[in-house]
């Protein structure tokens, strides 16, 4: 497609190791529900150390990207490696916040049980979570800001801070790559910021972070990298090279107050 | 007749020991494996089982008529039971993943056909060998006076072996009850452990088929676990409770049903975890009814008070007030309040010391209520520019009872609230709400 831009110039994002095979590849990746298709022949490329942004109207597929790469909805078609091997053989590599409405708050366990969730594959099957577990979720919930409330019911946990201990387990999974869905939904500023900052530091580590984003205001804060999804790939790359206008609109469509606001924000960005 | 009870509750002979050894061990896998059961809400899919192994049971039976046995051997029952038991489970997941209908019809079509099947197997057998069959009813309702040594001793073992395995899987079984996705993605078998999960709740529902009975066996399933769940916000905790009510059951039905052999042991199993459940509810002080009416008799009255005391604050600060009647108008005005809780209201500050009078006078604050009126003042005003100008966000963090809101927004962000209003006096950012009713007065 015309337009359409690939992650060819990769070099810009990683000098040092220009022939290190990528945090994520993804060729052909067709993902079917009830023979509706909801991604097409998805390619990708995209280099490690970085904080990337996947974004897309409603109904996009953003979430089902992130599930199919995890293996969690089964693909019609596609492969899936991570650092050049195939996504079976890398899971420990990997790091994984869902929806925070895909599970029950209700559930009985407090804050710190919670994010030791993150440990359980480095404890094994069978063993149980030890004290130096629970010390390790507790600077999980420090690094989010939450140690205070770690012995705390996780249904009287506002949404911010259900989030917050989300990103904590996923934190102590200790992963390269993390694939985060929504981890900003309905969260207040001061989380906002305190996740924002997370990212950062995880790439500072080397670690690559993907993240399903709605808001197009923040994408040149908060991404260095930027996939454009409406099913298929529409523009995958640097923010600065892919987030345009045109892409924009071949993403969202006709849907134009929202453009209008985004052709704002890329005009802020490039200032 | 009490003299044979008590012989029966302190197991005085080897057979009852057994027997009790055999239900009590059933009702603690029931409760264990039950707390999974609930938490990842496959609660029905285990009644469809249960009801799905009376053709089993019927079959097997029938099997071994016809090979010349006498049809009433437990392991060979049970082992029917299993068979249609899973096939059962097959059709509801085949059902519902290869067409549109949804789980619970895929659970009722199951549910329904295979007990109806079941039913006209029994009906066949009970005309064809009078007596020899009468025996198998006792698998629909429960009795476990009718069971024999080596039964209940299979039952106990095969029921601590389904104890075993699910402690043992403590920290898996939480995992993926809990969140499914992350598990999946953090690389563990999902799906095998759904299954393994399901295999253990076919395991206890077939253990308890001669005890409780096929309609029955879901109870010891669901409420003990539901019971534990009112005393309890720890998931260990729960497990251990729902494991000694399950336990309980078993004890006391065994009991009851050894006393009085035609009442069948299901039935008062189940009246026995009925009750331990009605209690929970009521008394659990988790979300117990009696707490949550408690709790929220406790909300209304702090609601109340610190309204008053708000409202008072802001009579005095709009300075208008002159008598004990003025005032009290004002207030009813301000809150609508009906006289009679007004009354009450101020009954209650003025018994913890935080408003006074002199007669004929209006109210006054204490040196303690003053403080406390401004602490509650303050809070509320700023909740309010909270609201207004961050309602896009997060109104969970709302919490105007808290004592101070810095506890709840942080130093940064009261600061940032409190630059945004304009300042009363000294110390209060002024109402947004502004009492221009009231505002002739001078500036206190």
């Amino acid at each position: 497609m015309e337009g359409q831009t690939t992650s060819v110039n990769n070099r810009d994002l990683e000098p040092a190791t220009p022939s290190a095979p990528p945090a994520l590849h993804v060729r052909d990746l067709t993902v079917a529900y009830h023979r509706k298709p909801v991604l097409w022949d998805v390619d990708l490329d995209v280099p490690r150390s970085l904080v990337a942004g996947i974004v897309g109207p409603n109904g996009a597929g953003k979430s089902t990207l992130i599930k199919a790469v995890l293996d969690l909805v089964p693909h019609a078609s596609g492969v899936v490696e991570i650092f050049g091997k195939p996504y079976r053989r890398q899971r420990r590599m990997v790091g994984y916040v869902p929806q925070r409405e895909s599970v029950d708050w209700d559930y009985p366990i407090t804050a710190l049980e919670l994010v030791a969730m993150g440990l359980y594959r480095k404890i094994g099957w069978c063993r149980p979570v030890s004290a130096r577990h629970r010390r390790r979720a507790l600077e999980g919930l420090e690094e989010v800001g939450m140690a205070d409330l770690a012995q705390r019911q996780i249904s009287r946990l506002s949404g911010g801070q259900q989030q917050r201990i989300f990103l904590a387990r996923a934190l102590v999974q200790d992963a390269d790559i993390y694939f985060m869905d929504e981890p900003f939904a309905g969260v207040d500023a001061s989380t906002e910021k305190a996740i924002i900052a997370i990212l950062q530091r995880l790439r500072e580590q080397g670690r690559t972070v993907f993240v399903v984003h709605h808001d197009l205001e923040t994408v040149h804060e908060y991404f260095d990298y930027l996939i454009m999804l409406n099913m298929r790939v529409v523009a995958a790359g640097p923010v600065a090279e892919v987030f345009t206008p045109q892409n924009l609109k071949w993403t969202y469509g006709g849907r134009l107050t929202l453009l209008d606001r985004a052709v704002d924000a890329i005009g802020q960005g490039s200032r | 007749m009490l003299s044979q009870l008590l012989r029966v509750l302190s197991l005085a002979d080897y057979n009852t020991r057994v027997v009790m050894f055999g239900t009590m061990t059933l009702g603690i896998a029931g409760g264990v494996v039950g707390v999974f059961l609930l938490l990842r809400r496959r609660a029905l899919l285990a009644d469809a089982v249960s009801h799905a192994a009376l053709p089993g049971v019927a079959g097997a039976f029938l099997l071994a008529v016809a090979l010349g046995g006498s049809g009433r051997s437990l392991p060979l029952l049970m082992l029917g039971a299993l068979t249609a038991g899973l096939l059962g489970m097959a059709c509801v997941m085949i059902i519902s993943r290869f067409t549109r209908l949804s789980q619970d019809a895929a659970l009722g079509i199951v549910l329904s056909v295979f007990f109806g099947f079941g039913a006209a197997l029994l009906g066949i057998i009970q005309k064809m060998r009078g007596a020899q069959a009468a025996g198998l009813d006792s698998f629909i309702y429960g009795k476990t006076a009718s069971m024999i040594r080596s039964d209940a001793l299979l039952i106990g073992i095969a029921a601590l072996i389904v104890i075993l395995v699910t402690l043992s899987l403590f920290k898996e079984f939480r995992l993926y009850t809990f969140d499914s996705d992350f598990a999946a993605g953090d690389g563990w078998p999902v799906q095998r452990l759904d299954l393994l999960l399901m295999t253990l709740v076919v395991a206890v529902t077939i253990l308890g088929l001669q005890a409780v009975g096929i309609i029955l066996i879901i109870a010891i399933l669901i409420v003990p676990p539901a019971s534990a769940r009112f005393w309890t916000d720890s998931l260990r905790l729960m497990v251990l409770l729902s494991a000694l009510i399950g336990a309980l059951g078993g004890y006391l039905g065994t009991a009851i049903s050894a006393i009085a052999p035609r009442l069948p042991a299901g039935a008062v199993i189940v009246t026995v975890l009925g009750a331990a459940f009605l209690l929970s509810m009521l008394f659990g002080p988790c979300r117990g009814v009696i707490h949550l009416a408690l709790q929220s008799r406790a909300l209304k009255r702090t609601t109340l008070r610190q309204n008053l005391l708000r409202a008072l604050f802001e009579c005095e600060e709009a300075g208008a007030l002159h008598s004990e009647q003025q005032q009290l108008e004002y207030l009813s005005e301000i809150r609508g309040w009906s006289k009679r809780e007004l009354r009450k209201a101020i009954r209650m500050l003025a018994r913890s010391g935080l408003i006074y009078r002199v007669p004929g006078c209006p109210w006054q604050f204490s040196e303690n209520g003053r403080t406390e009126a401004m602490r509650v003042t303050r809070n509320h005003r700023l909740w309010e520019v909270y609201l207004l100008e961050h309602a896009d966000v997060a109104t969970a963090h709302v919490d105007q009872g808290a004592d101070f809101i810095e506890h709840v927004l942080g130093d940064a962000m009261v600061a940032e609230l409190e630059a945004s209003l304009p300042r009363f006096g000294r110390t209060l950012p002024q109402s947004i709400h502004g009492l221009t009713r009231f505002n002739g007065g001078s500036d206190g």
